[in-house]
């Protein structure tokens, strides 16, 4: 989230669309309901199912799965064309100014293509911004050029007309324009509208761009860095955000720091490449600070090797190969993993085509689970899954976990609020927490190495691990989560003198000294940091800051700035540069984020996203020219979002021949390939557009969570309570769908995909939530279905990942859930 | 702690005066349920459910936790919990979790409940010699990468800060790169 | 001791069920099993260990889709029927502060209470005998709380506060959003009351009784029958002696009388 939770309740316009809050993230509602009561806000959803957040919305807007761009496209196109943008933010804060190189040729060019396409991946060349002489991108401040990204986006979007969009997402125009009119509304300046969004927006073979169209949309509307405005990722998971910010993804080290590749293969060639450099004076471009938080980083892990050594022990990934979570089960299927840990992980459920994922972890020589209850994952070779236990050659380790209220440690919020949580009691039997498995596995390996030597020691040998420390009788002490976050926040290991150019001061630290912010990490290994974003979470009093419980509101607004700690440096609303304008004058006087007093030269209000005077930079200082981007150059399968359909889908693309993505990894077609392996042949084949296995799978089905359960269920299906409440699958559809099939009341009705043909069984929910879209002149029907079961549990029903594609988005990988196809008849 | 919206409504806690309803029998005093948490421990805790990360309270007596409520000092939910965030206490009062260290071996039909220490022992040799036996230190392109691509780890979003902190620190200095977790599904 | 009222405001629903948890959870009331219902109403009604459920009605009116999420709990009546026509002295009480509680120790299982309750919410344990409903966490009033479902409520569908408060809330809301408030009959008095919305009527909420009344036969019952009955009756003895007098012919009276 750019903004918070509590923030919502500033917002005079509410978007949720891809996200069910009402039943993902019910407490939203708590300022939801506070926006609409106090504000008269209007609540928006758009959703393909009228759901529990539709219920009491004051407009409801469905579309087809899978056509969220073609629908936001309206939107913006609605927006340009009625002039319904904040220009003075959009001139200002925004590339919408810059030109583009002539040679650029976008989706209206190339019928819905982009220029640079060959085989399957773009060369980016043309997506360029043309620069002046200075090597700052030339700018047309009237808007006017046609080759400026403001009248290119304008172009880009004519095409997604009320009509157009009506007819490829089946939402009844008068609904679409209502929502146009309404969320548009809040361009004024003081208005602001706020988007909250979560996996129906990202899991699809576009979702990237749908977040881009999103990014698009709120930057014309200037409703970026104020308050009740955003783009708001409603996580998932209690601590997804504090596990990506800490690099568990393949793709990133701590803090959001590019992961080094092998054509990187020294300290300096990384920083050089991997440090964005402007020449724009008011770009603060933090990213060039990248060589700092490396340095600092390689210095938490290896403290006594010099920061090249430190360097080279880190694997290095392959430029352009992808190790991420779909690559991992194909590379699992075709036996080149071994082993595998899994720390509070569910993928027999909750990766796509998991019939294809569970053959794929039989491969496993080992795998070790880590959890509070046996799962579908650490049970995979039981009979329950449909399999001989015999057959199945791989060791496994079930290790028990200690629950949250079993031990202490931070976690953080969607809104980057990192809180502490204390122990309230022992963990259950001979369950430990993670971070003492993990302890014993690092003092195990060194240790072993130590003794036994083996391939590359170094790195493990060499590791600094200084949290629960091995005693002289070998015994390994249980380590301390409040060691492991004075690391994480840094401190100084060498004598330092730092001139404060803000304060014109020079700060002196000794060794051990607190790092007090990422401002003061150096790149020359006088300072340890495990991941910069979180330094400043711990004062240089050594006071935990994500501990603070104080409920002061100074500003008003919500944002309790000494409760808990918010990264970064303990900002609650990331880009509020952009909340005011070029004077330092708020946009809103009703609710001010951030305001410059002229008399104490000072930002009041939040903390501000960069210092400076007003206007002395640019507020977008993540992205290396400071401006929000319209036209962004970074993505892989274009630099504006474009409607394509889904892989699987029943509809031809109408808007260009483009049907799908050219950019996506084509699993389906590789499985097609005779050397595929027989694992992968079977779980990656899809139903296309107009092919054979499109007709005997015509329905689309989306995949969904229920308030009552969580993810794949492999904590909630253990709790009585939430089983009472949702104790079976469930798949929803149509009357006219269960009149059509002769489904009625009680029935349960098996569903097949072209990666299941044996299928799942669910009772049907008959409603009239769900109806048929009005596509090209036919009645087009969807079912969904929750991903919360599976074979274990209290409470087991068909496994709805059984039937997903095995595809991704380009820019990610994330795989697609939300859209695909399947046959269902009554079982 | 601050317990200042801790008590909500304007009356100090007192006897439960029993009022018949008019018909002059109802003169027992009402049944009164145990005050169960009056005189608990309170340890303030954060949802591990969903990203919105409400702050809930653990009563917690003679090492149980024996009542679990949203807490009303926490701006972000005010006391207010869903179905889930509501159940908590069914996670640290539950017969089916796990206790003990399971094992299964190759082709074994069942679980087996084995020590920590052998378990961990077992673990780091295997990862060891997953590891020995197929770490590359260069690529087909002669780049020095140092890297071990048959052992994967996945997980994390449901560990503290700290801890998937040390797992990411852990699985670099092993050399893993299918390092993946949640953010990514 | 203040008099209390909770408020549902069903415009505010989102139906996420906390409040069926947390009632659960503070209550130290067991999961029923359940199976699928065809909605997501579950437990399918009320029940002995279930005192209060979300009710899930789909209504289209005028081309609109209505949604309906209700909280179905014991409406804690000024004047409770359930404790008039029980028998048992102490089993069913009214408190000051609005709530109407039940004393499993003094429960006969007669279900006199069942069949007067014009909200049809009691529910008995057969093997156990006794009945149990919403006490409107009068436990908790008295320690400066609100009731569980209310603590737990994040939408602000659920209120608590003092009677003056929360009629004074309830108008003000009900205005706003065009809707009405439940009961609409200022003669029948109680300590919960509903805001629903002005698109759909009472009759479209299942399970809700659109003209909540005292039965009239308990007037004949409390003010003649009863307090002859009761002379000497003495505790426990007498109390036996009533159920088994009382169980029989009410069993033949199980048609719910709250409207369907």
């Amino acid at each position: 989230m750019t903004n918070h939770w509590n923030d919502i309740q500033h917002a005079d316009a509410i978007l949720i669309m891809g996200s069910n809050p009402a039943e993902n993230h019910p407490i939203s509602f708590k300022w939801v309901n506070e926006a609409r009561t106090k504000r008269g806000a209007k609540l928006i959803v758009v959703d393909p199912r009228f759901t529990r957040s539709a219920a009491t919305a004051d407009i409801y807007a469905r579309l087809r799965p899978g056509t969220d761009i073609a629908f936001l496209g309206a939107v913006i196109n609605y927006a340009i064309e009625k002039n319904r943008i904040h220009e003075e933010y959009v001139k200002n804060y925004t590339d919408a100014a810059y030109i583009v190189n002539p040679a650029f040729q976008g989706a209206t060019d190339l019928d819905g293509l982009f220029s640079g396409l060959t085989g399957a991946k773009y060369d980016k060349a043309t997506w360029a911004y043309e620069m002046d002489e200075n090597g700052i991108p030339k700018q047309d401040l009237t808007l006017q050029d046609p080759l400026c990204v403001y009248q290119l986006l304008k172009k880009h979007y004519s095409r997604y007309t009320i009509k157009k969009v009506s007819d490829i997402t089946g939402c009844d125009a008068a609904d679409l324009e209502a929502v146009c009119e309404t969320y548009t509304a809040t361009c004024k300046p003081e208005l602001s509208g706020t988007i909250m969004y979560a996996m129906g927006t990202t899991q699809h073979t576009y979702g990237s761009q749908n977040v881009r169209a999103f990014a698009v949309l709120q930057l014309l509307l200037g409703n970026i860095g104020n308050a009740g405005g955003g783009i708001n990722a409603l996580r998932g998971e209690s601590n997804v955000q504090g596990s990506t910010d800490h690099g568990a993804l393949f793709h990133i080290l701590t803090g959001y720091l590019k992961y080094p590749k092998a054509n990187q293969p020294t300290l300096a060639v990384y920083n050089e490449q991997n440090t964005p450099k402007n020449k724009d004076p008011k770009s603060l471009n933090w990213w060039g600070n990248t060589p700092k938080y490396m340095a600092s980083l390689m210095k938490a892990w290896w403290r006594d090797a010099d920061l090249e050594t430190a360097y080279s022990y880190l694997p290095k990934i392959d430029d352009g190969k992808n190790y991420s979570y779909l690559p991992i089960y194909s590379a699992m299927a075709n036996g080149e993993i071994k082993g595998m840990f899994v720390w509070g992980m569910n993928p027999a459920v909750g990766a796509p085509s998991s019939k294809m994922i569970r053959k794929a972890i039989a491969q496993l020589d080992w795998m070790v689970c880590v959890d509070l209850w046996e799962t579908e994952t650490s049970a995979f070779w039981q009979k329950e899954a449909g399999v001989n236990p015999a057959d199945i050659k791989t060791e496994v380790f079930l290790l028990p976990a200690a629950s949250s209220m079993e031990k202490e440690g931070s976690i953080s919020n969607s809104g980057r609020w990192c809180q502490w949580r204390y122990k309230a009691i022992d963990p259950v039997g001979h369950a430990e927490d993670d971070l003492w498995i993990i302890n014993q596995i690092v003092n195990r390996t060194k240790a072993l190495y130590a003794k036994e030597g083996g391939a590359f020691p170094d790195p493990i040998a060499n590791l600094t691990w200084n949290y629960g420390k091995v005693g002289l009788d070998g015994k390994i002490h249980p380590p301390s989560p409040r060691e492991v976050a004075k690391e994480i926040n840094g401190y100084f290991i060498a004598e330092k003198e730092i001139e404060d150019k803000a304060k014109g001061e020079i700060k002196k630290f000794k060794p051990g000294d607190i790092v007090p912010s990422f401002a003061m990490l150096q790149d020359d290994g006088s300072t340890v940091c495990g991941c910069w974003v979180y330094a400043g979470s711990i004062d240089d009093k050594g006071e935990n800051k994500m501990m603070k419980r104080d409920p002061a509101d100074p500003t008003g607004l919500g944002m309790f700035p000494n409760w808990s700690w918010s990264w970064p440096v303990n900002r609650r609303i990331v880009y509020n540069r952009a909340s005011v304008n070029v004077e330092g004058k708020p946009f809103s006087k009703e609710k001010p984020v951030l305001w410059w007093s002229p008399l104490k030269k000072a930002w009041l209000g939040d903390i501000p996203d960069g210092n400076g005077d007003p206007d002395a930079i640019l507020p977008f200082i993540m992205v290396p020219h400071g401006r929000g981007m319209l036209f962004a150059a970074g993505m892989s399968d274009g630099p504006f979002p474009e409607h394509y359909e889904p892989l699987e889908s029943v509809v031809k693309n109408t808007l260009s021949n483009s049907q799908v993505s050219p950019v996506i990894t084509r699993w389906d077609e590789k499985a097609k390939e005779e050397t595929c392996n027989p694992i992968l042949a079977a779980g990656c084949i899809a139903a296309l557009y107009g092919s054979e296995e499109a007709k005997e799978f015509p329905t689309i089905c989306s995949t969904y969570r229920v308030s009552e359960h969580w993810q794949t269920g492999q904590m909630t299906r253990w709790i009585p309570w939430l089983n009472e409440l949702v104790p079976n699958q469930f798949v929803e559809m149509s009357e006219e769908f269960a009149r059509e099939h002769g489904i009625t009341f009680g029935d349960k009705v098996k569903l097949t995909s072209a990666r299941n043909v044996e299928g799942i069984t669910a009772y049907a929910m008959i409603t009239k939530r769900l109806k048929p879209f009005r596509i090209q002149g036919k009645d087009i029907h969807m079912v969904g279905i929750t991903w919360h079961f599976g074979y274990k549990g209290l409470a087991t029903g068909g496994n709805a990942n059984d039937l997903t594609p095995f595809i991704g988005d380009p820019n990610t990988m994330i795989p697609e859930y939300k859209a695909f196809l399947v046959k269902v008849e009554k079982a | 702690m601050n317990i200042s919206r801790r008590n909500f409504l304007k009356l100090a806690g007192g006897t439960l005066a029993a009022a018949g309803v008019g018909t002059g029998i109802g003169v027992q005093p009402a049944f009164a349920l145990p005050k169960k948490v009056r005189y608990a421990q309170e340890v303030t805790t954060i949802c591990p459910y969903c990203g919105v990360g409400c702050g809930i309270i653990a009563h917690v007596s003679n090492g149980k936790v024996i009542n679990t409520e949203g807490d009303p000092d926490h701006p972000i939910n005010k006391g207010a919990l869903c179905s889930k965030g509501g159940s908590l206490y069914q996670i640290a009062n539950n017969d089916k979790r796990n206790k003990k260290v399971l094992y299964r071996a190759p082709g074994a039909d069942a679980w087996k409940e084995v020590e920590w220490d052998w378990a961990l022992d077992k673990i780091t040799a295997n990862l060891k010699k997953t590891r020995d036996a197929s770490f590359k230190l260069t690529n087909a392109n002669n780049e020095v990468v140092n890297r071990c691509e048959s052992i994967a780890a996945i997980g994390g979003a449901a560990l503290d800060n700290e801890e998937v902190y040390a797992l990411t620190k852990m699985n670099r200095a092993l050399g893993l790169v299918y390092v993946e977790h949640q953010a990514r599904i | 001791m203040a008099e209390y009222i909770k408020l549902i405001d069903v415009t505010k629903c989102t139906g996420c069920r906390g409040c069926q948890v947390a009632c659960k959870q503070w209550n130290s009331l067991p999961a029923v099993d359940t199976m699928f219902t065809g909605s997501l109403q579950n437990p399918k009604d009320l029940n002995y260990n279930t005192w209060c459920l979300i009710r899930f009605d789909e209504v289209e009116k005028d081309g609109k889709l209505n949604w309906l999420m209700r909280h179905d709990a014991c409406m804690h009546c000024e004047t409770p029927a359930c404790a008039k026509a029980c028998p048992s002295p102490g089993a069913l009480t009214k408190n000051e502060n609005g709530s109407v509680v039940h004393n499993p120790a003094y429960c006969i299982g007669c279900r006199s209470c069942i069949v007067a309750c014009p909200f049809d919410i009691p529910r008995n344990d057969k093997a156990l005998e006794k009945m149990a409903k919403c006490s409107l966490c009068h436990d908790r009033i008295d320690d400066g709380k609100k009731p569980a479902c209310v603590t737990a409520c994040p939408t602000g569908c659920l209120t608590f506060g003092t009677k003056e408060e929360m009629l004074k809330a309830a108008e003000k809301r009900a205005e706003k959003v065009k809707g009405v408030i439940y009961p609409a009959n200022p003669h029948y008095e109680t300590h919960v009351m509903y805001i629903l919305p002005g698109t759909v009527g009472v009759e479209d909420f299942s399970h809700m009784n659109p003209h909540p009344k005292m039965p009239a036969t308990l007037y004949w019952w409390k003010n003649l029958f009863k307090p002859f009955t009761l002379i000497g009756i003495a505790g426990v003895a007498g109390a036996a002696f009533l159920h088994y007098i009382i169980k029989g012919p009410h069993r033949v009276h199980e048609k719910k009388e709250g409207g369907e």
